[in-house]
């Protein structure tokens, strides 16, 4: 296992390398150099693009000048955004990035979770209505203009029925008088979520080592949940924050809706096609020649071994999810590095654009390499080249 | 050798017939699977939309106030006008008709999904075949290529890339079709010419002295065309929920295009009033997603085709 991490994390550090220097081509490719852009720029004053030129190396080779953008990346240093100047773009860019995280790992996690049930399901009862109707809704959800279904999201829950905000972070409104400001809150959120995850799987792992299945598994199962869920409530009670968080994830809820909408299609068509070659595999005969119960010969054995390309389709899937986050970040005005990009390509402010895409892929490429790691922990024959057969397990 | 000896002449009769009875058992399969024929209906009607449009356009339909880009009713008291007689999809918050301009951005969907598609598939197929023949530094190259492009946000680059130059549809179709090709094409090309270059006719073909483009052209390529026609058609999808994407946030310098009507209405503050305005997004936004839809329910009926194990049994 440790020398498939060290082989992924090799080519992931080449991934970047090469991901670096396409878009230093594309900003040289740019006519003229980037100077010239900040010249005809009226709110940035001569000195700035003197010292610009001076920290770009402009006068100096193209060897060197790849060097020195190397270096200034990796070091955060992207230089001050055109229209929010004088702010530096790592200040903007570091602001957004935990929102995008979330919005991303929420919506991904939450469209594998519902394509991998339904997928199964469909599977299992092939040629029924059920196919037709959800391989039908599947597919439309898929091809649909997106824009267009986060829209009609936007109408139908927030500006017709008023249940939820219609786009924004937060309500200015209440925010005016808040003691903290939104990112204090919103980490906090995040804390809270990957305590209570950790809490509860803990859970889970014990108690499915220690009891046996059956009704008082469930009851210590379920009454864990219930104090995990109470312990946080009363915690955000006594911080007097409750308000402000549930604002946060009120504003959360239509863009992860949307962007799970476009993306579970796709994995619950896959899992149907994988399940229904799964299901003719001879295991799955013998499974039910024992006579075993059908959801155990689903669950179990069919399901288990789908998983495999569901998985993989998911670690190819990751930009397009990426994709879909930008469009959903704009269109719910909802401030992550995805709306970052969009503006700034819209306004023509060159450093923030290169900042939030540069920023951007290297988030994407340590998504891969997870989701890689997560692949070999699946699929023990990733392992072999490893040289270390089901060491993991 | 010349081509019109008769012992060649026979051979290509015979390799005909051969041809022939094996597309007719393609298409009853690609028939059966019952998608595919829809969506080729479908893309059908797409077609004769846009041959219609210049028909239209010279005999029925008065240019002033038809013209998709510059056409103006003045006879209608207030824009966007409900559908009508004379506008059967009503206007849009300029004053132009919407059928019109729905017909007119069909031709252009087209160009652009052809055009992105041949080029994904011709850089694909060649590179996925040299990358299984010659394999080595040939294949490594190729594939991590692939895994960026894979990786990589298509709409983040074209946003970076639409912020630097100005972009029009064949720019996009040749971008969409580049990225495309090196991206998921190769690996599945590359994967399938694998299982082809092992064969012993090519090991064969080898044997006599057949150079490797000649043998590539001969053997390998055409054994992976099937399934480079599949991935075509796929890709035809992503070209034009791409561009959609791309005109819905203005980002394009296109004349009109689905997408372009989308933000029209949006821009004009519309689209919050669905019901009210229901003809400024319903038609561009169905069309996107039906002729998405209709070129990837084709794929997947040539699915069925090229991959046996996915029929029902």
């Amino acid at each position: 296992m440790a020398s498939f991490l060290a082989h992924r994390l090799v080519q992931a550090v080449i991934t970047l390398l090469v991901f670096m220097t396409v878009t230093f081509v594309i900003i040289q490719a740019i006519p003229g150099d980037v100077t010239r852009l900040y010249l005809s720029h009226p709110r940035i004053p001569p000195e700035v693009r003197q010292a610009m030129a001076e920290r770009l190396g402009l006068n100096r080779p193209l060897a060197a000048q790849y060097l020195l953008y190397l270096r200034n990346v990796l070091t955060g240093n992207l230089g001050v955004s055109f229209s929010r100047y004088p702010t530096p773009v790592w200040d903007l860019v570091a602001e957004r990035l935990p929102r995008t995280v979330t919005l991303f790992l929420t919506a991904t996690l939450l469209s594998f979770w519902v394509g991998f049930t339904l997928g199964r399901q469909l599977a299992w009862r092939r040629g029924s209505w059920l196919d037709y109707a959800a391989t039908g809704v599947g597919v439309s959800l898929w091809t649909a203009f997106y824009p267009l279904v986060a829209l009609v999201l936007m109408w139908a829950f927030a500006f017709r029925a008023g249940w939820l905000p219609l786009n924004q972070f937060v309500d200015p409104e209440l925010w005016r008088r808040a003691p903290v400001d939104a990112n204090h809150v919103f980490q906090r959120l995040l804390g809270n979520f990957a305590l209570a995850a950790g809490v509860l799987a803990a859970v889970l792992w014990l108690t499915g080592r220690e009891m046996t299945a059956g009704a008082g598994r469930l009851v210590v199962r379920l009454s864990g949940a219930v104090a995990v869920v109470a312990a946080s409530l009363a915690w955000w009670q006594q911080s007097g924050l409750a308000r402000f968080a549930w604002d946060i994830v009120r504003h959360m809820v239509l863009p992860v809706l949307a962007l799970t909408l476009i993306s579970f299609g796709g994995v619950m068509l896959l899992m149907r096609d994988a399940m229904l070659e799964t299901l003719r595999e001879d295991y799955v005969l013998a499974a039910r020649a024992r006579g075993l119960p059908e959801r155990v010969v689903r669950d179990r054995y069919a399901a288990r071994n789908a998983l495999l390309p569901v998985v993989t389709s998911l670690t190819l899937g990751i930009g397009g999810v990426a994709s879909g986050g930008i469009v959903t970040e704009t269109l719910f005005s909802w401030p992550g590095v995805g709306q970052l990009l969009l503006e700034s390509a819209l306004s023509q402010d060159y450093p923030l654009v290169l900042g939030a895409f540069t920023f951007t892929g290297i988030f994407l490429i340590l998504a891969h390499v997870v989701a890689d790691l997560l692949h070999a922990v699946l699929d023990p024959r990733l392992r072999v080249r490893g040289g270390e057969v089901g060491a993991g397990e | 050798m010349g081509p019109g000896s008769r012992g060649a002449r026979a051979r290509r009769a015979a390799w005909w017939r051969r041809w022939r009875r094996s597309a007719a058992e393609s298409w009853r399969v690609f028939a059966e699977s019952r998608i595919g024929p829809a969506g080729l209906v479908v893309i059908g009607l797409f077609a004769l939309m846009a041959l219609l449009h210049p028909l239209l356009m010279g005999r029925v339909w008065d240019p002033a106030v038809y013209d998709p880009v510059t056409g103006y009713d003045p006879y209608l008291p207030q824009h966007p006008a409900p559908p009508s007689a004379a506008h059967l999809l009503g206007t849009d918050p300029l004053g132009r008709d919407v059928l019109s301009q729905l017909m007119y951005s069909a031709r252009a969907e087209f160009l652009l999904g052809v055009v992105s598609a041949l080029i994904s598939v011709v850089i694909g197929t060649l590179v996925g075949t040299a990358a299984a023949l010659f394999g080595g530094w040939v294949d490594l190259f190729f594939m991590r290529l692939a895994d960026l492009v894979l990786l990589f946000p298509f709409i983040a680059l074209l946003l970076l890339l639409s912020a630097v130059y100005e972009m029009g549809l064949l720019e996009l179709a040749v971008l969409i079709g580049v990225l495309s090709g090196f991206g998921g094409i190769t690996i599945v090309i590359k994967s399938q010419a694998l299982a082809v270059v092992v064969r012993p006719y090519v090991e064969a073909a080898r044997l006599v002295g057949g150079s490797p483009w000649w043998v590539l052209r001969r053997h390998v390529v055409p054994n992976v065309m099937p399934l480079s026609f599949l991935y075509m058609m796929f890709n035809v999808t992503s070209a034009i929920l791409s561009e959609a994407t791309l005109s819905f946030f203005g980002l394009l310098n296109v004349r009109t295009s689905w997408g372009l009507m989308i933000h029209t209405a949006e821009a004009g503050g519309y689209l919050l009033a669905f019901d009210r305005y229901w003809w400024l997004w319903l038609p561009p936004g169905l069309a996107i997603t039906l002729l998405c839809a209709a070129f990837y329910l084709v794929g997947r009926g040539m699915e069925e085709v090229v991959n046996p194990r996915l029929r029902k049994r």
